[in-house]
């Protein structure tokens, strides 16, 4: 059997928790990327430690790739329950390379390789995905100085013996790729480019985190949970290099409270979590509303109700989040769509949160934060942080509203001045003590929801794909952006076009526009009730009927959304 | 050299309406406090912050002259955690009821005496939830009857010097409001304490808990002579348990324990507290580059 694989290469390797699938994918993924050529690497998991059935996707490509592909082209199973696992992804057109002497399975798509054995000689079977990764990068064809460099410098602190082995390994395991690709029975001809050398490889944990650096975050509070926890372990390791102070609270509620506590003393404070732990934080949400408090807050989220599929990705946290705590009072949510994105908009969070004194909420889920692709550069040289607070004079009052401009009084922090700054949760005066004095009450209110109608002129604009003359339009938010875009280039056609929103609250002023200009709106979401529609609907009066949702825990694939698109268009 | 007396008033620049009854050991408390910081050379409202969070003792901050944080109910001690974290030069002084820090704020009181963070932690305790009308709190006795548990509290008392002593505080003492003199050093000692300092400080309510009054702890508390050694665990552990004569004092007091902000890498280096600092965008660029 000979067979070519052009251009795009899907390449899924699958086994259980614990059998160091990561470890592959993050030495495949940037030993091609070096290589010249884009990447892109997700994965989907059980929540458990040991065991089940977990799977890596790698698309390796000549032109960019940034989205999951139901299409396998070649399969690695660890266990013999990986292809059942899989189910119809594994068609006619897949090949399996497995160490068949052990798994013995049945296909006639089989390459017969045995890593465990040659593991075995080298010295030690833990050296069998380092085999793995030898026979794809042998159908790669790729340099081997380039797998020695990076296995040198990823194992180079484990000592030299280990690095020599691991050498061994995957020279071994090349040869066998090398072997199968000379004899044409697996052709890859994807043409790299050198100059992707230097593209950055990074994930969505990795661009918010970044991002938070970039934005100044000097503090961050968290209690761990699945999927936001990646970025409080990012920030842990920054702070051996950056001054970030990392806690890891008691709880949820501790940590919204203590990140309050920091910009009351004037840093930059951050939580990050998944909906149910926001769940516990919406008191204090409400609190920064009430005290006029900057707070930045990541949600990465995961299916729900309650703790629902823990390590599954959806996007049926909008509602929560602009609906969260009680009370009226301003606040504004950011989802992502790109790593660029994601990067650039928490890094303003920082600073919109702290120039209009509102929570900020950077909205992503966990198919965006485990997901990684080539990104050619993170420009700093228009990034600005502008720190807001005030020094204050003996007469100062935290809520002058002489002073307030736009509903923002100048923020002063203890110890900064001769003013002293008090902020309670309360109703208060402009002095910030308690009161029920229902005028001031009056003018408190209204202060705290002006900050909204300046907030709405400061916005971020959906972004626009397609043609200008169209009749289709989809909208989108969040990590679909990707998704979207390439199902509309496989559709390729004048009448269909793209609008997806980074800034999901308040909804921008500008998208009614785009909105009122198409014949057909096509909604696409990860949720069951087409929370994003609703919005529209509530904020501009505008009705979307066609909309496709999945809400199953896995991400759109490119060829289902592009079928379900071509539906909507008959 | 600046005046210090009177220096934490406010009742001479603005009138007050105080929220508490006449006789509410409340006001013992904020005298006391006052007295205690205007002794403090190295303490000015200004770099001095009260954290509080809901109940008639949560008000404290707002009838003196502070930087106050007025919070949520049971969530003083993380404001006052990060606080304090993000800006070690501050004097910060968490003060709250007996419902806010034992009941609803329990998680927090058990984890911030873990952490030792340099912090004074007031307890109002008048053994009574005043604020929402007289139903049991997390130190009322059993067999007090409310207008909840209309049989007698059933529930036992929390012990909060006990905890606090077997849960690595390194400062535990217990005061009485009715004994002024002995409070306000008390309360000195523990904002100069380095670490988590614990004052559980008894007060009446007068309204609501007719058992726990004046003459109640007058006649069931004493003070700890000069011989008593608190750096004794053991023998404070003993000191937690005794109920029927309840000991005034520093219980227990370790010294010397590093605190948590004392082993932040963020300060090792640099002293500066985080809102002077900035990122240093070269050195972000470069190491974004490494991601390659």
């Amino acid at each position: 059997m000979n067979k070519t694989i052009k251009e795009d290469v899907s390449i899924v390797l699958s086994g259980e928790a614990g059998q160091g699938i990561q470890t592959i994918e993050g030495l495949l993924t940037f030993i091609l990327k070096r290589e010249g050529y884009y990447v892109f690497a997700t994965k989907e998991y059980m929540s458990r430690i040991r065991g089940g059935s977990n799977s890596t996707e790698i698309r390796v490509s000549s032109k960019p790739v940034k989205s999951y592909v139901d299409k396998i082209d070649i399969l690695i199973p660890l266990t013999k329950s990986s292809v059942e696992h899989l189910g119809n992804r594994v068609t006619e057109d897949t090949l399996i390379i497995a160490d068949n002497d052990s798994l013995k399975l049945e296909n006639k798509n089989l390459f017969n390789v045995p890593i465990l054995s040659i593991a075995k000689e080298i010295g030690n079977e833990i050296y069998a995905n380092i085999v793995a990764v030898g026979v794809i990068l042998g159908l790669f064809k790729t340099n081997l100085k380039t797998i020695e460099e990076y296995l040198q410098e990823r194992f180079g602190d484990k000592g030299e013996k280990i690095v020599s082995d691991n050498i061994k390994a995957a020279s071994e395991g090349y040869k066998l790729g090398k072997d199968f690709s000379e004899s044409g029975e697996i052709k890859i001809e994807i043409s790299a480019n050198e100059s992707l050398k230097d593209d950055l490889l990074i994930s969505g944990t990795d661009a918010v985190s970044l991002g938070a650096l970039a934005g100044n975050c000097d503090s961050i509070f968290a209690y761990p949970m699945t999927p936001g926890s990646g970025v409080l372990v990012d920030l842990a390791n920054f702070s051996k290099n950056f001054d970030i102070l990392v806690e890891q609270a008691e709880d949820e509620i501790a940590a919204i409270n203590m990140a309050i506590g920091g910009w009351y003393a004037g840093a930059r404070s951050m939580v990050t979590t998944s909906d149910g732990g926001f769940a516990l934080m919406e008191e204090g949400l409400s609190l920064a509303g009430m005290i006029e408090s900057p707070l930045v807050i990541h949600l990465a989220q995961r299916p729900a109700p309650a703790t629902g599929l823990p390590t599954r990705t959806a996007q049926e946290g909008l509602n929560l989040v602009i609906n969260a705590g009680h009370g009226e009072f301003p606040r504004l949510v950011f989802a992502p769509g790109s790593l660029e994105q994601a990067f650039y908009l928490t890094q303003k969070a920082f600073n919109i949160a702290d120039k209009y004194q509102i929570p900020v909420f950077i909205l992503t889920d966990q198919f965006f934060v485990d997901s990684y692709y080539n990104v050619k550069k993170l420009d700093l040289s228009n990034i600005e942080n502008k720190k807001y607070f005030v020094e204050t004079a003996e007469d100062y009052k935290r809520y002058d509203l002489s002073k307030a401009k736009n509903g923002v009084s100048p923020r002063g922090i203890p110890n900064y001045g001769n003013g002293l700054v008090v902020v309670d949760s309360d109703e208060h005066d402009e002095e910030g003590h308690i009161t029920e004095d229902l005028d001031i009450r009056i003018k408190m209110v209204e202060k705290r929801l002006k900050k909204f109608e300046t907030l709405k002129e400061d916005f971020i604009s959906p972004e626009f794909y397609g043609n200008d003359n169209y009749k289709y339009l989809v909208i989108c938010w969040g990590s679909n952006y990707n998704v979207v875009k390439e199902a509309l280039e496989n559709i390729d056609n004048k009448d269909l076009a793209m609008l997806h929103f980074s800034q999901v609250y308040p909804i921008p002023e500008n998208a009614v526009e785009f909105l009122e200009k198409a014949e057909k709106i096509i909604d696409v979401e990860n949720n069951a009730t087409g929370q994003f529609a609703k919005l529209i609907r509530a904020e501009t009066g505008i009705k979307i009927d066609s909309k496709i949702l999945k809400f199953n825990g896995m991400p759109f694939s490119v060829e289902e959304l592009t079928a379900k698109i071509r539906e909507e268009l008959q | 050299m600046i005046e210090r007396k009177n220096m934490f008033s406010l009742e001479n620049e603005k009138e007050l309406d105080i929220a508490w009854c006449p006789g509410c050991g409340n006001f013992g408390i904020l005298n006391i406090l006052k007295k205690a910081l205007e002794e403090m050379e190295e303490i000015t409202p200004n770099n001095f912050v009260l954290v509080s969070g809901i109940g008639q003792a949560a008000k404290i901050p707002h009838y003196f002259k502070n930087n106050a944080f007025n919070g949520l109910h049971g969530r003083t001690l993380p404001v006052a955690f990060a606080i304090k974290a993000t800006n070690p030069d501050l004097y910060v002084v968490a003060e709250s009821g007996d419902g806010d820090m034992y009941g609803e704020g329990g998680n927090h009181f058990i984890h911030n005496m873990r952490r030792n963070i340099n912090i004074t932690n007031i307890v109002h305790d008048n053994r009574v939830y005043g604020l929402t009308k007289g139903q049991a709190s997390p130190t009322s006795q059993q067999g007090m009857v409310t207008p909840v548990q209309v049989n007698g509290v059933i529930l036992n008392p929390f012990n909060p010097i006990a905890v606090a002593i077997a849960n690595g505080a390194t400062f535990v003492a217990r005061a009485f409001v009715g004994d002024m003199q002995n409070t306000k050093e008390i309360i000195q000692k523990a904002i100069r304490h380095k670490g988590y300092a614990l004052i559980d400080l008894f007060q009446p309510c007068v309204t609501f808990n007719k058992i726990n009054t004046y003459a109640w702890f007058n006649e069931h508390t004493y003070k700890l002579g000069e011989d008593y050694d608190p750096s004794d665990k053991m023998q404070a552990l003993q000191m937690a348990f005794q109920e029927d004569k309840i000991p005034l004092g520093i219980i227990y007091e370790e010294k010397g324990k590093p605190t948590f902000e004392e082993q932040l890498t963020v300060y090792k280096q640099n002293k500066d507290p985080l809102f002077k600092r900035s990122i240093d965008v070269n050195k972000l660029e470069v190491f974004i580059n490494s991601m390659r």
